[in-house]
């Protein structure tokens, strides 16, 4: 028997391993989506100026998202007798399956990655490409008008968005020389190194890669697809319970990737924006050997996360702040701006990287930092002393303090 | 001895090869073309389990993501009512399905008289390439990507591939089959720009001939 | 070690992708249903390719190059093919094949 299982270890290692990765990570897809949807709600609350969840789970209503997937689990799940059924039913699985496959090749740490491919970034992007099928058959397959403008809508806006992201992210690509994820975070040890402090044009990458990547999660205002206001709820007006769920899942799910490959390929990765790796420094410096890697990739692993749930919460942030556009102004905004910016930022790293002496670069990039540093500086301490122009809107509340210059009383009539 | 690495073959492979039939079957079209969808990505999942990263990648980018859903939007393009169905006859349906089990033997008898022709040392050698191959598809190491693209950018990849590959099997002395290691190449590097460039403009090509066809016009009044 | 899996249960479903396209293409009466047909064809061409690249180390990056440019030329053929359909359908209010029968002798 025991022959046996370490025949079976040595031949199927591998199998075994993956399958245990793929456990990990439905499960960290779960608590990602019942964390950020949680998150959602209070990040909307406090925009909006009032509370979100409260009391479920005690404090901050904590557990709301899990009352909430109690109730859609025990919801009928009803579908419309005009829909085909098999495309109805099928529709959500592929969507989510789009949205997971790319946690395949994403690096949580070091070496924390199911399969450390080649071309890793290439994987994510075509892999969540496919999404879009899944997101028209429930468009097509629902019966109902909303449902197909939405799905239509939805093809069209993130095959366009496909384009200007992947062209934004072969801007550090060619800075990094490779498409291997842990590699890429691997040569941005230190905070300085960081690709988006590397030149001017990794750092216009980033903002544009970001605004493509919230269009391509179809996060407002780039919403279209489920324009409530004008299609009821867009490609899944028709769902309801446990589909509905999946849905949601998988738009959590693929916000969470594409802020992973942001956080990745600009953001420095698992780094800490420490100038050395946490697993040698644990492993090597301190001796602790295997533990050591153990303990630097808890840190990794947790760092990460918090880099990429910080992304997430940008894109909620933005979702409750601006209005949506128009279908027509989307569109327009990638094929007539963001895919000529691509391709200036693309051309433009590669003669940067070729023809520009180091020394230049090199300094640069220092410049970058220490202006990006200053400029999050100046707007902390704006949002902590400005005074709102409406009276007693406290539009910073939340960072205004007594005591502090240009604090003006939280109720002023 | 359980063998994952076959087991995952035989799994996805018999699940292509159902939706593949079931693509055929299927009457109504957009159903069709979603067993279709199930066939491509089964392909691109035999490509990575052959360690073909970046060829299954691409086919993930382009077939499910570009593809398919260029095919579905022409459906609902075209499509009178909500969901299209086309009836084929029986006969119809009796002869294809004749002729097509014909081409399937005669393709897979090809095969296997293919399959008969390395033996003894040549068998080993390619066996002993295959397990090479497969050490050395390591997600790690494999250069597949970089190479493919120092093939296709004029570059040229790498000294092993010196030798022309063999055209044709030859008889040795014993009247056995072997394949040869062809001749050695006068170049060392070889490369595909050309294909590249000309397959770029075709592409460019396309692309406009496509809009022109597609373009808005005012309708004939058809026969409908 | 495992032997892993022979080259040949390759080549046999990519022929036989190959002869569900054939059939496709025969029985569907609908346009589109013939272009999914002929996107089955390649697909199973592809298979083979990529499947020598791996057991033939002289054919490995070419049978990859090849499969991109099957895969390249597919994405490009359906655009024309479905430009053709668009137009025919314009034409004649259906996409039935069978209707397209002007050029019948």
């Amino acid at each position: 028997m025991l022959k046996w299982l370490s025949e079976f270890w040595n031949s199927n290692a591998t199998y075994v391993l993956a399958i245990i990765a793929a456990n990990l990570l439905i499960g960290f897809m779960l608590v990602h989506a019942i964390f950020s949807v949680w998150l959602e709600r209070k990040v909307a609350g406090r925009i909006q100026d009032r509370l979100g969840p409260t009391r479920v789970g005690g404090k901050f209503g904590w557990l709301q998202t899990l009352a909430d997937g109690m109730k859609l689990l025990v919801k009928e799940d009803s579908i419309p007798a005009s829909a085909d059924q098999f495309l109805f039913r099928l529709g959500p699985y592929i969507v989510l399956l789009g949205s997971f496959l790319a946690f395949i090749a994403l690096p949580f740490g070091d070496g924390v990655i199911a399969r450390d491919m080649n071309i890793g970034l290439f994987f994510m992007l075509a892999i969540m490409s496919s999404e879009v099928f899944g997101i028209i058959l429930i468009g097509y397959g629902s019966g109902s008008k909303w449902s197909l403008f939405g799905g239509m809508r939805e093809a069209a806006q993130m095959i366009s968005y496909e384009i200007p992201m992947a062209l934004c992210v072969l801007v550090p690509v060619v800075v990094a020389g490779s498409m291997n994820l842990s590699e890429v975070a691997k040569q941005q040890s230190g905070i300085w190194n960081w690709y988006i402090f590397h030149d001017p044009f990794t750092f216009c990458a980033f903002w544009t890669y970001f605004t493509c990547a919230m269009a391509s999660c179809k996060r407002a205002p780039f919403d279209l697809a489920e324009a409530e206001s004008e299609l009821v709820a867009g490609f899944h007006t028709e769902y309801s319970g446990f589909r509905w769920l999946v849905i949601f899942m998988a738009e959590y799910g693929s916000m969470f990737a594409v802020s992973g490959i942001a956080v990745i390929m600009f953001l420095g990765g698992w780094s800490l924006g420490l100038p050395f790796e946490l697993t040698d420094f644990f492993g090597t410096t301190l001796h602790l050997g295997f533990f050591g890697v153990v303990i630097g990739n808890i840190i990794n692993v947790s760092v990460f996360i918090v880099k990429g749930w910080f992304l997430v919460f940008v894109m909620m942030w933005v979702r409750w702040t601006l209005p949506r556009l128009r279908i027509d102004q989307v569109m327009m905004m990638c094929l007539k701006y963001l895919i000529p910016i691509g391709c200036v930022l693309l051309a433009g790293v590669s003669v940067w990287v070729l023809f520009v002496p180091i020394i230049l670069q090199q300094i640069v990039g220092w410049l970058l930092f220490i202006l990006s540093l200053a400029g999050l500086g100046y707007m902390g301490f704006q949002l902590r002393t400005w005074s709102s122009a409406l009276p007693g809107a406290g539009m910073p509340g939340m960072w205004r303090m007594e005591g502090l210059p240009g604090y003006q009383g939280a109720t002023k009539n | 001895m359980f063998d994952a690495e076959m087991f995952m073959f035989w799994l996805i492979a018999s699940l292509t090869g159902l939706c593949a039939i079931a693509t055929v079957i299927t009457q109504n079209i957009v159903r069709s073309a979603t067993w279709l969808l199930f066939t491509l990505a089964g392909t691109s999942s035999i490509f990575f389990l052959l360690g073909a990263d970046f060829v299954g990648a691409i086919q993930l980018l382009i077939y499910v993501g570009g593809t398919m859903v260029l095919v579905v939007f022409g459906v609902m393009l075209t499509a009178q009512g909500p969901f299209v169905n086309m009836r084929t006859s029986g006969a119809e349906w009796a002869i294809s399905i004749v002729a097509g089990l014909m081409l399937l033997g005669v393709l897979c008898f090809g095969l296997t008289s293919f399959q008969k022709l390395p033996t003894g040392e040549a068998l080993a050698k390619a066996n002993e390439a295959h397990s090479k191959q497969r050490k050395a598809n390591d997600p790690k190491t494999s250069t597949h990507a970089s190479t493919i693209g120092q093939a296709l950018s004029g570059v040229g990849y790498g000294p092993i591939y010196k030798r022309m590959p063999p055209l044709l099997p030859t008889k040795d002395a014993k009247g056995n089959l072997v394949t040869l290691p062809g001749a050695p190449r006068e170049t060392e590097r070889i490369h595909y720009l050309l294909p590249f460039e000309i397959v770029s403009v075709h592409l460019l090509v396309v692309l406009i001939g496509a809009a022109y066809l597609a373009r808005a016009k005012r309708r004939r009044g058809g026969k409908a | 070690m495992s032997e892993g899996v022979a080259l040949y249960p390759y080549l046999v479903l990519g022929a036989l992708l190959f002869t569900c396209g054939v059939i496709c293409m025969a029985t569907k009466r609908n346009a589109i249903g013939v272009l999914i047909g002929v996107e089955l064809v390649l697909n199973g061409s592809n298979i083979n390719f990529v499947a020598f690249s791996q057991y033939n180390p002289d054919f490995q990056v070419e049978g990859m190059i090849f499969a991109l440019f099957v895969i390249v030329m597919a994405a490009g053929e359906a655009a024309v093919a479905l430009a053709i359909v668009l137009n025919f359908y314009n034409n004649h209010s259906t996409v039935d094949v069978d209707s397209a029968e002007e050029l019948k002798g």
